[in-house]
């Protein structure tokens, strides 16, 4: 072999290997999109959140898994558990569950906790606690932990012609959450369901529970 | 075990003296020397400025004896170290190539010396020996030193006032129950001053390990099993619990903190505390030392005891609502 | 009596004359016999049929309709890939053409560069072959390493984000202990251990093929885990996370099983090889001690990683036939994964850790020009920690809630495993003693290992400690003593044996001064990397967490810049090893360190058979310092092949004591 053709193959299959490392790691770097909460954000003023939860998110890689949707400032539902927020701000939040619901594997979650007030308003009523074995139960929580925010939402009837395809309209059976809290200073903040809701998972909390965009996020606060 | 007892046992491993010429003997008294001087100074430095540093500091019996032994271990390392660096970096210096000298002698003295020999295996068994016995102690004489003894712990403590605290490990936090005030079940952990606790850590799903930093306390938790851990409070202040097996996405971010109060102070917070939360705690299950609630989880369906259409009944086991009773089926 | 003279395939060559190979049978074309495009193309088809098959058994299951993840399949589709790409890389040609009653053709030697994407029966090539394997390991490793290093930057902004981490870790970790189990046995073992003793063949040199090829099926296997999502348990795979975890923890599994049936087959081979096939004179007291250490490290191969093999089918049957093996609530129980892993991992660490010594021992004699000192200490030390490590497994779950009277005897046995492991220093030292020390890079990578295992064992007796293993158990402080052992350790020994042997191996000089770069930036950054992690770990921060506390920012960033500067050092070895061996190559003498080792002896490159005759062991290769010593062995014998014929001596009369033929062990023909 010349040595013009050894630099070649060497050049050639070096090429390849950083083609396949940026490739890889671009694949690995990708994320849901982050919706954004703090442009046109005036001091002072608090920011309206609106989520929305859904048994089966119905499209894309995996479409029986159950999946946060987060409604954008400009009103469009998109697939995503990351925002951006003001430090220090109030967080007038909002959630729209239309799964269903369980009795919990561990009722200390069927609390309201962190919240302002220690409070939620479920359908409009105020509720500090949610007894998961009556009525049609827990379906999942809203909850930061690193704040002490847990939020249970009680669930639909399960034998309801429940949403299956996000996202979700006011049509379908749903129950609304109102609840407020206060963001910290600047930092990333975990945001999670609590209720291993994981279809087809062991215990519940694999796939869609362990995935960021379905039942984790994080809340990016920012000065 | 004193500095200079640390230093001894160790100095049988230093170099081997082949012969008596004269020339040996010259590098085997240089290099005790110079290894006597070194430990003399870094053991008694590390002992009394590093040592009391160490964590997990003083905060319990259990951590004051894992910094202690942890410091025991360094200062008999320190000299061993020390030894076999300093007779490379001496062979190094003197034996290279480059700065000529005499050519190696081959040969049966190169190839092994009995009493060398001997004395280096002699010297590593008795430091082993003496590690594994001075551990033994140190493991057996606080408790289990604040690892998990599992369901049936045999070292357990004598005092008659433990305080039972249970630690639940759930994806992705610590829940913890007081089973002296009602069975109430909480975020938080607060425990009193001066006072031996003995942590009954489970899991309701996969292995989390409760690991309280500054306690000196690490215990696994395994689903349904019971796993026992003794400490003895001895400092007031707050400490850091993380989880340390790693059990899912959240296990970096499964940390919270727990506080050490005074007694009097940790009687007003427990029953405020179980009055605050007395409507959540009649929803709870029974206090048991292991919880088996059904693997499938709510809408799990993993196992096949799972029935189409799904009913929480048939798959969880739950009372139907208004009967009452928690999700988690006690033992 | 007989002497073994056979050449893989059976060829054998008598009498005088030099052996001549046969040459290929004009059989069919090059591109159409078994080559690793074919295995590639087995590989997918194998793949593709399996998960079809999965998906028709299994699509219906509840568990899947929920999850939308069909286990099944994907366990399928990754065996039934493996067993294609063995298939395309003809690895079932002999055994079927035997089951039919067919003689399957004799191996010839192939001489072109395809050879090396063959599967043959040269060790040689299979050394090479594995060195290539392991160095590609080692690399996608340490990229891994990288982006973990990366996302560790900052306490609390995330780069990859929690997900991605934890698959990132679990992906570095197996990656490497899979590469680190095959590190030096692979290239280095596979290589050098009939050259050090004298043969011309492994004992079975198809199942040595099989084991290579295998071991990279199994880096495609563990490869896939990321597209399937990664897996969130780390290398060690704990139940009932794993049982819960998504698709690629089926790749972990099956990738698993598949290296190890790997190391299982390896082991064995060199385990028959060291014992049956050394050359006359090649006494027990007279074999080299890194084939002593080989030879440790195939009882614990053949003997330890069964029990992995099972542990992942036992693992692969709770995923999809929904087993309970390892989750208690249904009659399982997860120390039963607990205990079966560890009692393959720790056995796995001295796996990793033997081979290492072993080479550190064979070079640096040759560097001190001085005997090895004590050198039966050095074996037996081997042995002995070899039968230790199936006796300390439970000391990685202390804490794990087994019975506490267990914890002794445990701290005991693992406090004793250091006796055994210590004779490395005492060889070291002795062998130092009055020397006359070349600094070459072989030398200076031994030197580095020395100072780094020496660091990761005395940390190791800081764990063993139940009362100090309560804190750093879990811990970073476990992750640095384990990378001083295996990396500052194993991959030290690595790297000095392929600058010592690279010579011999493909016949090519390396450049001294980018090797002498590459330990000196390697190791300075190695420690820089490693020793502020004790630290980290010492102050509370646990393994595999993608969040930490600020306090700790500094000495991770220390870290994480030094693990840039690690990952970079390695291009030093890159360029050199492309540049001096494959772009401007320069021809390698003979014996360019001046060996007495008996692989040092034969020409370079070394021909396809090894000896032109069966050298017959005069001593063992330390005879340094002896000006009047014999060499080390009697390379011009000529022996008369296994038809019956009593051996004859012909050999240079000088070097061969009359009425040593009468000292030979009696064996017989290897058919």
């Amino acid at each position: 072999m010349s040595s013009a053709w050894r630099v070649t193959t060497a050049v050639g299959l070096f090429a390849v290997a950083v083609v396949g490392i940026i490739f890889a790691v671009l694949g690995l770097l990708s994320q849901p999109p982050t919706v954004d909460f703090t442009a046109g954000h005036s001091a002072g003023q608090p920011v309206d959140v609106t989520l929305q939860t859904v048994g089966s998110y119905g499209s894309g890689d995996h479409p029986t898994w159950v999946s946060y949707l987060t409604e954008s400032p400009q009103g469009q539902w998109v697939h995503t558990t990351l925002w951006q927020l003001p430090a220090h701000t109030r967080v007038n939040m909002t959630i729209y569950n239309y799964d269903s619901g369980s009795p919990l594997r561990n009722q200390q979650i069927g609390q309201v906790t962190g919240t302002i007030g220690h409070v939620a308003l479920l359908n409009g009523k105020p509720v500090r606690v949610i007894n998961s074995n009556a009525g049609n139960g827990v379906g999942h929580t809203f909850s930061i932990p690193t704040l002490g925010i847990n939020v249970p939402l009680y669930g639909n009837n399960g034998n309801a012609n429940l949403c299956a395809a996000a996202p979700c309209t006011v049509s379908s059976p749903h129950q609304i959450f109102k609840f407020s809290f206060t963001t910290p200073g600047p930092g990333q903040y975990p945001w999670q369901c609590f209720v291993p809701c994981g279809l087809g998972f062991l215990f519940g909390n694999g796939g869609p529970m362990q995935t960021i965009g379905y039942m984790d996020g994080f809340m990016k606060v920012s000065a | 075990m004193s500095e200079t007892d640390a230093g001894s046992t160790a100095s049988v491993s230093d170099p081997p003296a082949t012969s008596q010429s004269q020339a040996e003997t010259h590098h085997w008294w240089r290099l005790i020397a110079i290894w006597v001087v070194l430990s003399a100074i870094l053991d008694p430095l590390f002992y009394f400025l590093a040592g009391p540093h160490i964590p997990p500091g003083k905060m319990t019996t259990t951590a004051g004896g894992a910094q202690f032994d942890f410091n025991v271990l360094l200062v008999i390392a320190l000299p061993v170290l020390l030894a076999i660096w300093i007779f490379m970096i001496y062979a190094i210096v003197m034996w290279r190539a480059s700065r000529g000298g005499p050519e190696p002698e081959g040969g049966e003295t190169a190839r092994g010396n009995t009493s060398v020999q001997l004395g280096w295996i002699l010297t590593t068994t008795v430091i082993v020996l003496f590690l594994a016995g001075f551990g033994t102690y140190a493991l057996v004489q606080p408790n289990g030193a604040g690892g998990g003894q599992g369901s049936s712990p045999i070292w357990t403590p004598t005092s008659k006032t433990v305080l039972p605290v249970q630690v639940i490990g759930q994806q992705w936090k610590f829940t913890y129950r007081y089973p002296t005030f009602g069975g109430f079940e909480t975020t938080e952990l607060v425990i009193p001053d001066n006072t031996t606790i003995a942590f009954h850590v489970t899991s309701l799903d996969v292995i989390h390990s409760f690991w309280a930093y500054q306690l000196g306390v690490k215990a696994d938790a395994n689903p349904a099993y019971d796993n026992v851990a003794f400490t003895t409070t001895s400092q007031m202040g707050t400490f850091i619990v993380r989880c340390s097996e790693l059990c899912g996405i959240w296990h970096g971010a499964m940390y919270n903190s727990g506080v050490v109060v005074t007694p009097t102070q940790f009687e007003s917070w427990a029953t405020a505390t179980e009055k605050r939360l007395a409507t959540n705690t009649k929803l709870l299950p029974p206090f048991a030392y292991t919880y088996v609630p059904d693997a499938n989880g709510a809408d799990g369906g993993y196992y096949p005891d799972n029935i189409d259409p799904y009913s929480p009944v048939e798959t969880y086991g739950a009372p139907q609502p208004g009967q009452g009773k928690g999700s988690g089926s006690g033992k | 009596m007989a002497i073994e003279t056979t050449q893989p395939g059976g060829i054998e060559y008598p009498g005088e004359e030099a052996p001549t190979p046969l040459q290929p049978v004009s059989r069919r074309s090059e591109w159409l016999r078994p080559h690793a495009g074919w295995a590639i193309v087995g590989g997918v088809v194998g793949y593709l049929i399996g998960h079809w098959l999965g998906n028709v058994i299994a699509s219906g299951y509840i568990n899947v309709q929920g999850s939308g993840q069909n286990d099944v399949a994907t366990v399928l589709g990754l065996s039934l890939g493996v067993a294609g790409f063995l298939t395309g890389i003809g690895a079932l040609n002999y055994p079927l053409a035997k089951m039919i009653g067919r003689e399957p053709p004799p191996a010839v030697p192939e001489h072109n560069w395809v050879r090396y994407f063959r599967m043959t029966e040269d060790h040689k090539v299979v050394g090479l072959q594995y060195t290539v394997g392991v160095l590609l390991f080692l690399f996608t490793g340490g990229l891994l390493a990288m982006a973990i290093r990366t996302e560790l930057l900052s306490p609390s902004s995330h780069v990859f984000g929690p997900g991605i981490y934890i698959a990132l870790v679990g992906e570095h970790g197996t990656i490497m202990m899979m590469m680190a189990s095959s590190a030096v046995v692979g290239p280095l073992g596979n290589w050098l251990v009939p050259l050090m003793i004298g043969t011309r063949r492994m004992a079975y040199p198809r199942v040595e093929a099989f084991s290579f090829w295998i071991f990279l099926a199994g880096y495609g296997v563990i490869l896939t885990a990321l597209f399937f999502g990664g897996f969130p348990t780390g290398w060690t795979g704990y139940a009932p996370l794993q049982t819960q975890a998504s698709g690629g923890m089926d790749s972990y599994l099956v990738g698993f099983a598949v290296i190890g049936i790997g190391m299982i087959c390896a082991g064995f081979n060199l385990a028959a090889t060291i014992i049956n096939y050394r050359a006359p004179g090649m006494t027990w007291s007279r074999v080299p001690i890194f084939v002593w250490a080989v030879l440790a490290t195939t009882a614990l191969l053949t003997l330890a990683t069964p029990t992995l093999v099972v542990a992942g089918l036992f693992g692969v049957l709770d995923r999809t036939a929904e087993t309970a093996f390892f989750v208690n609530e249904h009659g399982g129980s997860n120390f039963l994964w607990e205990n079966l892993f560890w009692f393959f991992g720790h056995p796995e660490v001295y796996i990793m850790a033997l081979p290492g010594f072993g080479i550190v021992m064979e070079i640096m004699p040759v560097f001190t020009r001085k005997p090895l000192f004590a050198y039966k200490v050095a074996a037996a030390g081997m042995l002995g920690v070899a039968l230790l490590s199936f006796f300390v497994w439970q000391h990685h779950i202390f804490q794990s809630g087994i019975n506490p009277d267990m914890r002794p005897l445990f701290m005991l046995t693992t406090e004793l495993i250091s006796i055994p492991t210590g004779f490395l220093f005492l060889v070291a030292l002795g062998t130092l003693w009055k020397a006359k020390i070349r600094f070459d890079t072989p030398m200076l990578f031994c030197l580095g290992m020395l100072f780094n295992f020496l660091i990761g064992g005395v940390t190791g007796v800081f764990l063993s400690d139940v009362p100090v293993n309560v804190t750093v158990h879990g811990s970073f402080f476990v992750m640095a003593h384990f990378h001083y052992t295996i990396m500052g350790g194993l991959i030290f020994a690595l790297f000095a044996g392929l600058y010592f042997w690279i010579p011999k191996m493909t016949g090519k000089t390396m450049n001294k001064r980018l090797s002498k770069w590459h330990f000196w930036t390697f190791f300075t950054f190695f420690n820089l990397t490693f020793f502020p992690l004790f630290l980290v770990g010492i102050l509370g921060q646990p393994r595999r967490v993608f969040e930490y506390a600020a306090n700790l920012q500094t000495l991770n960033d220390i870290s994480t810049i030094s693990a840039y500067c690690l990952g970079a050092s390695f291009f030093f070895f890159i360029i050199n090893f492309i540049w001096s061996i494959y772009l401007i190559p320069h021809d390698a003498p003979d014996n360019p360190w001046d060996s007495r080792g008996l692989e040092w002896q034969t020409p370079t490159p070394v021909p396809w058979f090894n000896f032109e005759h069966i050298p017959v062991v005069l001593s063992d290769p330390y005879h340094y310092g002896e000006p009047d010593a014999p060499p080390v062995a009697d390379l011009g014998r000529v022996l008369v092949s296994a038809g019956g014929a009593p051996a004859e001596a012909v050999g240079h009369g000088d070097v061969s004591p009359p009425g040593d033929g009468g000292d030979l062990d009696p064996r017989p023909p290897i058919l």
